[in-house]
């Protein structure tokens, strides 16, 4: 498990190295930032002045270098719109998108986990039939139509909810989150469930999916012929089987998840990680958007080496020290 | 639908009155563009100067037109044709008690162009100029020669503490302990991408605004915004679409306020290459520049239906434009109108040009930058087709397209042949877009830095130079009007509308729409 | 463990019959073939069947623009569904947006799923480093917002519809090769393989024959998801302002360009393309619900 882990970990080294230098020059042959910064008024020189002190005038490889050597410091560079370090920056805003993540993640699973196991059981109910148009709309309609039918409803016909924005937010193990308080969580429902949409189809098809497929199977035959009870054989047996493919795709989703917090954030004016990002794409703030992706690849590295421990721990059959044979 | 949103925001309103004292009572703003920080010298961008009005006095302000008035300068006038004297406001104090003098003035101009990391800084506007302390209460600003747009230049400088703000880092700014300035409010707070909040300034040396306190929230995508103003989350948004207006307009909960904005949407043509490589002929091979014959520009600028780009496009939001600025700003042309739109005239301008079956072009233009501009390059694109002249749009993120606009081509020119460019006169007056758009390219100069379609006049160059060296504002006016008469008549760059930008809030409030498009709490009245 | 062999009868039925009877079982799934297949058919023969193509300049005027359902275009025919901020006729717009959609969801559900399903396989097969290396290439591509890779694509190639297919396949592989492995991963140590392996059947044999059908409900469950996804994708893409041309919409492009209009009580402008979407992808969904089923060797009964 320890050999398991440290290769894992040496992998994981060798790829964020690889990315960074695949984001680092994907990144800058897009666009050119120095017109995205210089206000009109400036003339010529004041634009090769700002070219100079971006450090735009050097060879890419140059610049890269330099970004490699400042990364080994922990510094990936000095945002070109706020003039704050990259990192700090998305740290400072990395909380309002994992906890938004986070309550999408939790919907999802609390929603649609039963909502599948219910489909999956009684497939030709009509309760099941409804839940699985539902599901389909879940994922036809896109997220930021969703995003505003959401807030258009429940903000502004019902008034129930605010409609943008995110809450109060308190202090639990010295991270600032809005899920401590009351006005927070009402900020966050919205959002949240915005993002879990999609997550929750999912969950709900793959339960289903494992279900039926689990309920057919000899070992629920013999299970019965033994007179165990349906519910211990619905949530110890088959649960247990069909949380194999559902943990696989949620640990995924969580990063994805993360990234495509994007459309939701812009839309709910969330003031999170995802919409620093798209600023920075559509401003070209390079060094923001290298250290996002650089911080998402750590990220998702991790979350898959998570997932294969758990999976060992899920499905014995999973045998860990098979990975460097 | 509308009733219910009436009955949210009415009972929104009611509780507002009810829980509010006239004195004490909170505004909140939903902002379509947020700062990039709290230091007033960080980034010369639009929502940053907005933002800092409310903290930091400048010397000279600009009022809601851009028109200059006494701001911590109580008087400003040149002494001989290279010194102009500012005289300075008495008795006004800084957010932490301290005095406002000279000192606070000189430190400001040394500190604003040298702001570390700063993306883009305030030396545009002090290049050029020295400033020497007279006394506590005079000072003199020197420059190398005769410099009329003194005042103007002045007017974007906002003024810091010595003691608080001079040697402070843009994070002291943002963390608000240098935050201190002598503006009608104080800092609050600052939260990046969630709210900014200040608080009045009961000590203001002008009118004291009529808000205890203000919250600024950043609500980028539109449709949200407006939402939030519907849900009664906020009690003003900036940047209203153009298409939720009509709606808003029938909303009796709704009070909307509107103004020309100083921003001109214009298109530039290629007129410096022989062979543009965005025209082409009807079967696709290569010809010989049609951009380059004015009467094939002029033909452009009689096929563009003005009318139905304002009616259409802009649901009414625009104003038709016939030169670079609108009607009131300094240096504007009294003789000249829109183009008026005529088909027939266009196809027989190209056919005299020897292009009686058109040619085939591309139309570049950004789609996240100005109001609709996609949909204006698109409907531009039908007209120019319908005269026969085959276009084709395309448009792109700014971030993509302002580089290749500018210098996209291989040899570092600009790479597109006919593109849709707005410009925004910061300086509220004509001097602005005639150097940098219409004025011929010249980098040691510092002209024409914004010439994509290099258009060169000799006689315009002459008469838009002597503009800037003649201080009497009404000989100015003079050379500024004549000379953005001469750039129409080349057909140098074709103006198509002036954008009119609107804001709305609930029934109570009114603002005081701003041609600078700047969003200021003090423009927020209750009726 | 492939059940369908033991269940040799009597009765002779080519498996495509088979396939095709027990498909055509499920009212729903019925409908939504047929439904599908009529969408299809309108999005091929639209140029036929519009009174306008919304793609030529010279035949959209911006004085038609934002008329309600009904109205009659200047160029005298009616727009049944109304037409957008640009002046086309919504009618036609779906229909062709449908062609661009389609295309571009099929296209690059059926590539990646091809190109994933090969790499998952193989990774999960072949094991030790070649998996090793192949699941972090998966990692890293997962890692990247489908968004950036869009933009960063539209930079250096251009907007178009090429460009968006392979925005989304390379988006997309992952998920693929992800599923496959993890499935495959499982089947690969269960008793049927390694009676195979004793049998000495080759590996190619193996893997595709035994290995790939056991992977298929998984897949299909993804790939329903990834493919309606695509659209959506595309739609989201435009959203955030890169997606396809502004001037050649597809479906994805006119929701977007709705979106605008969502408060300004023009419902047809997002409505319209909405429904058609939902349609769409709804459709898709449903026909693979029940090919999952009927595919599934112990869903029998």
């Amino acid at each position: 498990m320890t050999v398991f882990v440290i290769r894992r970990l040496l992998q994981a080294f060798f790829v964020v190295f690889l990315m960074s230098v695949i984001v680092f020059f994907g990144v800058n042959i897009v666009g050119d930032p120095v017109y995205m910064l210089v206000s009109p008024d400036a003339d010529q020189a004041d634009i090769e002045a700002a070219i100079r002190r971006l450090g735009l005038d050097r060879p890419i490889w140059d610049q890269y270098v330099l970004f490699l050597k400042g990364a080994a410091q922990g510094n990936l560079g000095d945002s070109f719109i706020f003039g704050e370090p990259a990192l700090k920056l998305i740290l400072h805003h990395m909380p309002a998108t994992l906890e938004l993540a986070f309550s999408a993640l939790v919907l999802a699973i609390v929603l649609g986990i039963p909502l599948g196991l219910y489909s999956g059981l009684y497939p030709d109910h009509m309760v099941s039939k409804g839940i699985m148009a539902g599901s389909i709309l879940g994922f036809s309609l896109p997220t930021f139509w969703v995003g505003l039918m959401l807030i258009l409803v429940f903000a502004v016909e019902l008034g129930w909810l605010p409609s943008t924005g995110r809450g109060d937010t308190a202090s639990v193990f010295g991270i600032e989150t809005s899920l401590a308080t009351w006005d927070g969580l009402s900020h966050i429902f919205l959002p949240a469930l915005n993002l879990a949409l999609l997550k929750i189809s999912l969950a709900i098809r793959l339960t289903r999916a494992g279900v039926r497929e689990a309920m057919g199977q000899d070992y629920v035959k013999y299970a019965r012929a033994k007179g165990i009870s349906t519910k211990r054989i619905i949530f110890v047996h088959v649960m247990k089987n069909i949380m194999i493919p559902v943990v696989t795709v949620m640990g995924l989703e969580f990063g994805s998840l993360i990234g495509f917090s994007v459309v939701t954030e812009t839309i709910f004016a969330w003031p999170g990680m995802g919409k620093l990002l798209i600023d920075a794409i559509l401003q070209l703030d390079r060094p923001v958007v290298v250290a996002y992706l650089m911080i998402m690849v750590l990220f998702f590295v991790l979350i898959n080496l998570v997932v294969d421990i758990l999976y060992s721990i899920l499905d014995p059959r999973v045998r860990l020290q098979d990975q460097g044979a | 639908m509308t009733k219910l949103t009436a009955a949210t925001a009415a009972a929104v309103g009611a509780l507002v009155l009810f829980t509010g004292a006239a004195s004490a009572e909170k505004l909140t703003i939903g902002l379509a563009s947020e700062p990039t920080s709290m230091d007033p010298h960080f980034h010369n961008l639009g929502p940053n100067n907005a933002m800092s009005v409310h903290l930091f006095d400048r010397l000279i302000a600009q009022d809601e037109k851009q028109r200059l008035s006494p701001g911590l300068a109580v008087s400003w006038k040149p002494i001989d044709d290279l010194t102009w004297e500012f005289k300075l406001r008495e008795g006004v104090k800084f957010h932490d008690g301290s005095d406002f003098n000279a000192d606070d003035v000189i430190c400001t101009m040394a500190r604003a162009p040298e702001v570390p990391n700063s993306p883009s800084g305030y030396g545009t506007y002090l290049k050029g100029k020295t400033f020497k302390k007279i006394d506590d209460f005079t000072v003199h600003a020197v420059t190398g020669s005769p410099y009329p747009l003194m005042a103007n230049d002045i007017s974007t400088i906002p003024i810091i503490s010595d003691s608080a703000g001079c040697d402070a880092a843009t994070e002291d700014f943002n963390a608000g302990t240098a935050a201190v300035g002598t503006g009608p409010f104080k800092f609050s707070s600052y939260k990046p991408g969630e709210s900014i909040t200040l608080v009045r300034n009961d000590d203001y040396w002008g009118d004291a605004p009529g808000w205890s306190e203000v919250e600024f929230r950043p609500i980028k995508s539109g449709p949200s915004r407006v939402a939030a103003l519907l849900a009664g989350d906020v009690d003003m948004i900036a940047g209203v679409p153009t298409t939720d207006i009509e709606t808003l307009k029938g909303n009796d909960g709704i009070q909307l306020s509107q103004g020309v904005s100083n921003r001109v949407i214009y298109l530039h043509m290629d007129q410096f290459r022989e062979n543009s490589p965005f025209v082409k002929g009807n079967d696709g091979s290569e010809i010989k520049n049609p951009l380059l014959d004015r009467r094939v520009r002029l033909a452009i600028s009689k096929a563009i239906n003005r009318d139905a780009i304002v009616d259409r496009v802009m649901e009414g939001v625009a104003l038709p434009a016939g030169q670079l600025l609108p009607e009131g700003f300094f240096g504007v042309s009294d003789n000249l109108q829109p183009e008026a739109y005529d088909p027939e005239a266009a196809k027989a301008l190209l056919a005299e040009a020897g292009y009686a079956d058109g040619f085939q072009l591309t139309i570049h233009g950004p789609n996240d930058r100005y109001i609709n501009d996609a949909k204006i390059a698109e409907a531009i694109g039908q007209m120019l087709t319908r005269v026969g002249i085959r276009t084709a749009v395309e448009t792109m993120p700014r971030s993509v397209y302002f580089g290749r606009a500018s210098r996209g081509s291989p040899d570092g020119l600009p790479e597109f042949s006919f593109i849709l460019v707005g410009w925004g006169a910061g300086s509220g007056e004509a001097s602005s877009p005639l150097k940098s758009l219409i004025h011929t390219y010249d980098k040691d100069r510092g002209f024409g830095s914004s010439n994509r379609g290099r258009h060169s006049d000799t006689e315009i160059d002459a008469m838009i130079e002597e503009a800037l060296r003649t201080v009497d504002d009404e000989k100015r006016q003079d050379l500024l009007a004549k000379s953005t008469e001469m750039a129409i008549e080349n057909v140098a760059i074709i103006p198509t509308h002036f954008q009119v930008n609107t804001w709305a809030a609930r029934k109570g409030l009114t603002y005081i729409a701003r041609t600078d498009e700047y969003t200021l709490a003090m423009g927020v009245v209750k009726e | 463990m492939s059940v369908s062999t033991v269940q040799a009868e009597v009765k002779v039925e080519t498996p495509f019959q088979r396939l095709r009877a027990e498909f055509f079982e499920s009212r729903i799934a019925a409908t939504a073939f047929v439904v599908f297949t009529v969408i299809v058919l309108l999005a091929v023969l639209a140029p036929w069947i519009t009174p306008q193509n919304p793609y030529d300049l010279a035949q959209v005027d911006v004085l038609d623009g934002r008329l309600p359902p009904g109205s009659e275009a200047f160029a005298g025919y009616t727009m049944w569904l109304g037409s957008d901020g640009a002046g086309r006729d919504l009618y036609s717009a779906i229909l062709y947006g449908l062609r661009i959609s389609i295309s571009v969801g099929l296209a690059s559900g059926v590539i990646a799923l091809a190109i994933g399903m090969a790499i998952g396989l193989i990774a999960a097969y072949v094991g030790g480093r070649t998996e090793a290396v192949i699941m972090r290439v998966v990692d890293l591509q997962l890692s990247f917002p489908a968004s950036l890779v869009a933009l960063m694509l539209v930079a250096a190639l251009g907007k178009g519809v090429d460009k968006i297919i392979l925005a989304l396949v390379v988006a997309q592989w992952a998920y693929y090769a992800r599923t496959v492995r993890a499935t495959a991963l499982v089947e690969r140590r269960k008793e049927y393989v390694e009676a195979a392996q004793c049998l000495g059947l080759s590996r190619m044999r193996i893997v595709f024959r035994h290995i790939l059908p056991n992977c298929l409900a998984p897949l299909i469950v993804v790939g329903t998801v990834q493919t309606a996804h695509a659209v959506s994708l595309e739609a989201t893409l435009s959203f955030l302002g890169v997606g396809l041309p502004q001037t050649e919409p597809s479906l994805g492009v006119l929701i977007a360009n709705g979106f605008e209009y969502m408060l300004s009580g023009r419902y047809w402008i997002s409505v319209f393309p909405g429904i058609a979407l939902l349609l769409t992808v709804a459709s898709i969904n449903l026909v693979g619900d029940q090919l999952r089923d009927v595919l599934n060797p112990r869903l029998k009964k």
